[in-house]
């Protein structure tokens, strides 16, 4: 029974750091199938990281905080729409950029403000999300097996949990069952094809990047409402590098999108549970490794086991009429 | 669609005007220094093809790209159905019934047909409704037409002849009149281009115009009604098809007499250079392309390989001059072997005196990145006459590219342009001159004129019978069948990996043909 709530609790956790993997990766699915490669999905993830945790903070509403959490991403998005779209940048370059601009200003801004060192004050009560209890959590959770199942493993969590893991299905539903889902393919794939037809290639894609915007918009929240209670310097730790790894794992597929970073989420979950403690046989395994363990296992698996991931096939090239 | 022209308005001057599809009124467009069109009209009557004649770089694709949209004349009117019309982008032009059928496919690979005939012209934010609309109207043009495809197929899994039939229901699925086909038959195989004019044929006696935009003669005497000539961004003539021919046309297109056929001696073979025997090539996915082929190449004759792309020709090119890995079989090169199973070197081979001009200069031939004079010593750079020590000798470089520019005519005549920036036929010509000018004992030659203008072909063409009267052995691969005739003294043809068949030059087309669809073949073996 012990072993069991071990599980139980892995299982919570996983779930607590798959969250802005997801968000993030689902963002990265939605530019990258437009033919824009994303890497700066770290750096929007952290922009509005800070931005929810410092306006939050001044505002005492959470629910102001995730939008301008979501404003902030948007900008940035659009940033490298503007880098990549229109002035036909590189898209990594770009990316990178944003990435580097945001770590340094968001400590400088963070310290200028709060002089926190960085941080954003600590959050509580209406300033921060709270986990949703489902009806009867309590009652029911000396049942056995089911109970600890229903209320700790699906009940109290955020909002914000329960809408990553619905924005699967809906990314879904948008990319192949609506008419922009259609385009925004098409466009990834062949842009020449979408600007014979008449569809304009350029707000295409940026509507694509402003979808990224919103999804990091909500990552970010996540980390500094929701799984901290406040924005600590670097947050993000990467995880917008893992989100990709997720992406081309799960080769740009949204539901394969979910299980890679429930995988991912799992290894962290399962790091961060090992840490100090030896396993049998093999004893204590450095930490690194474990957080390695995704990257190591992409690599992996991409090279043998899972067959080819074929990205989008016009991702990263800026299109440019003939001549 | 009912032809409306007998039955039209009958009120005086407008008669004339109602049979008029499209006209074009002082389209003129530059593009930076190029003035890529001059002053260009044209009067396209309905329910005709009307073909578009000129060279590479005559203006064609810019003239027809204004047409759609594309691009935006700096002036001049455009005319459709007697209105004077503005199109600032395709979606303008599919409003005025103008649809484009490009000469590279704009067709997403990795979706199905349905979609990509819908892409754009979907009418709800939601698919479901839109594909079920889809699907029947796809098949009502699909019966009037006779273009039957597969709906649920990926583009991806269609051979190309298909893949260019979605194009073209792509149009009509947006009510298209006007159907623009830029370079159609580039990419067909003759079978396949026959087909496309039969299609084409039925289009026209449904009524809808066809513009046919080509610099194949054959093609346009072949199917059009009448023929505009452009040379140089200028329109120089339109003419009645039935009243012109082959040779004026091509004057026309290149502003001097040119010749069609080539002029050849009799073949003196000597001794064998290259010997085939049982070559067996696999592709990548273990699919076998060259099947136990053997011949035997001589000196002083020219050995054409005839066949429609993809029947292995390119794998035994690639197999003989050290690119690919053939599985079993020898090859002999002045009697001695190459190792054709193992590690066959392509320096090695030249150093021996086998030349290769590749089939896709663009990506095997050149580096388009360089200039003219870096490709023009590529694969010989470690030559000493190039060489400084270990640096490169530039002005040796500069002025060997500079001979070979004199006498390939390659224009402009600068060395230091990069490569991209010449036509395709005189980057060929720079792939000709540096494989030709070292006088290989074995010339190696896949589709020497492919995407190359008139003039450069009659040059070409020249060129590879002077090399086998200078005693050179020349093996030639082309899915031009023309080609084939006019250039070999011997002719094999191959189909699905196998050699099934040897003729003489003066065999008839059709005989070819059969042979290059693998009918007569059958039969010769089963013998």
């Amino acid at each position: 029974m012990d072993l069991f709530h071990t599980i139980i609790a892995l299982l919570e956790s996983t779930i607590r750091v798959s969250v802005p993997l997801i968000f993030a990766a689902l963002a990265g699915l939605f530019t990258e199938r437009a033919g824009v490669f994303d890497i700066g999905l770290e750096g929007k993830m952290l922009g509005a990281a800070f931005a929810a945790g410092a306006v939050a903070a001044v505002s005492g509403s959470v629910i102001i905080g995730l939008l301008c959490a979501i404003l902030i991403s948007v900008l940035l998005a659009l940033v490298h729409g503007y880098a990549s779209i229109t002035q036909r940048g590189s898209q990594i370059v770009s990316g990178v950029a944003i990435n580097f601009v945001v770590a340094g200003s968001t400590v400088i801004l963070g310290e200028a403000w709060f002089r926190q060192g960085g941080r954003t004050p600590a959050l509580a009560g209406d300033a921060r999300f709270q986990t949703i209890t489902f009806p009867f959590a309590d009652a029911v959770k000396d049942v056995p097996i089911l109970g600890p199942i229903y209320s700790n493993l699906l009940s109290g969590h955020f909002a914000l949990t329960y809408l990553a893991f619905a924005m699967v299905p809906i990314s879904w539903w948008i990319l192949y069952r609506t008419r922009f889902g259609l385009r925004l393919r098409a466009v990834g794939e062949n842009p020449g094809a979408v600007d014979t037809a008449g569809i304009s290639v350029i707000w295409l894609r940026y509507r694509a990047v402003i979808c990224a915007g919103i999804l990091c918009g909500f990552a970010g929240a996540y980390l500094s409402l929701a799984m901290n209670a406040g924005f600590v310097k670097g947050m993000t730790a990467g995880k917008g590098y893992i989100a990709l790894a997720a992406l081309i794992f799960a080769k740009w597929r949204p539901f394969n999108i979910m299980l890679a970073c429930l995988l991912f989420g799992f290894l962290d979950a399962l790091a961060i549970r090992l840490q100090g403690n030896p396993l049998p046989l093999i004893g204590q395994v450095p930490v690194q490794l474990m957080q390695a363990l995704p990257y190591i296992l992409t690599v992996v698996l991409l090279a043998g086991f899972i067959g080819k991931a074929i990205p989008p096939k016009a991702g990263g090239i800026p299109y440019v009429k003939e001549r | 669609m009912v032809n409306t022209d007998e039955t039209g308005p009958t009120w005086g001057t407008w008669v004339n005007m109602s049979d008029i599809a499209i006209e074009l009124r002082g389209i003129d467009k530059s593009f930076g220094l190029v003035h890529a069109n001059r002053n260009i009209n044209l009067t396209v009557r309905k329910g005709t093809i009307h073909g578009i004649i000129g060279e590479n770089g005559a203006g064609k694709s810019t003239l027809m790209s204004i047409l759609y949209g594309f691009y935006q004349a700096d002036s001049g009117d455009i005319v459709v159905d007697g209105n004077v019309v503005t199109i600032k982008d395709p979606n303008a032009a599919i409003a005025h019934g103008i649809g484009m059928v490009h000469q590279h496919f704009m067709l997403v690979e990795n979706f199905t047909v349905l979609e990509n005939v819908m892409l754009g012209a979907e009418d709800s934010q939601i698919l479901n409704t839109s594909i079920s609309k889809a699907r029947v109207e796809l098949k009502r043009l699909e019966k009037e037409y006779a273009l039957e495809v597969n709906p649920d197929a990926l583009i991806e899994e269609l051979p190309v002849g298909l893949q260019q039939r979605v194009e073209i229901l792509k149009a009509l699925y947006r009510k298209a009149d006007i159907l623009i086909l830029d370079e159609p038959t580039g990419v067909l195989t003759p079978a396949e281009a026959d087909h496309l004019f039969r299609i084409l044929g039925q289009l026209k006696d449904q009524g809808k115009t066809i513009i046919f935009i080509t610099h194949k003669l054959r093609e346009i005497m072949a199917i059009t009604d009448e023929v505009s000539v452009m040379r140089r961004g200028e329109m120089v003539a339109t003419r009645k098809t039935n009243e012109t021919s082959v040779e004026e046309l091509a004057e026309l297109m290149v502003g001097r007499r040119v010749l069609l056929r080539v002029d050849k001696g009799e073949a003196n073979p000597g001794d064998v250079k290259l010997s085939v025997e049982n070559l067996t090539v696999r592709d990548g996915r273990g699919v076998t392309m060259v099947d136990n082929v053997s011949f035997n190449l001589r000196a002083g004759e020219i050995l054409g390989i005839a066949g429609v792309a993809g029947n292995g020709q390119s794998e035994l090119l690639e197999a003989i001059s050290g690119i690919r890995k053939a599985v079993s079989g020898s090859v002999l090169l002045n009697g001695k072997p190459i190792d054709v199973t193992g590690h066959a070197d392509p320096r090695d081979l030249r150093d021996r005196g086998l030349a290769h001009v590749p089939e896709d200069r663009h990506h095997v031939g050149l580096v388009l990145k360089f200039e003219e004079a870096e490709n023009g010593i590529l694969g010989y750079h470690h030559d000493k006459r190039y060489l400084n020590g270990v640096f490169l000798n530039t002005k040796a470089i500069q002025a060997d590219a500079e001979e070979k520019i004199k006498k390939y005519d390659i224009r402009p005549p600068n060395p230091r342009l990069k490569t991209a920036n010449f036509s395709g036929g005189n980057q060929q010509k720079i792939v000709l001159a540096r494989e030709m000018e070292r006088g290989p004992d074995v010339l190696i030659i896949g589709q020497p004129t492919r995407g190359v203008d008139v003039g450069a072909i009659e040059f070409i063409h020249k060129r590879i019978i002077e090399m086998r009267d200078q005693g050179k052995a020349v093996l030639l691969v082309s899915v031009e069948l023309d080609e084939i005739r006019a250039l070999s003294d011997r002719i094999i043809v191959m189909f699905a990996g196998r050699v099934v068949g040897e003729r003489d030059p003066d065999a008839t087309e059709g005989e070819l043909g059969l042979l290059m669809a693998g009918v007569e073949g059958r039969k010769e073996a089963a013998e």
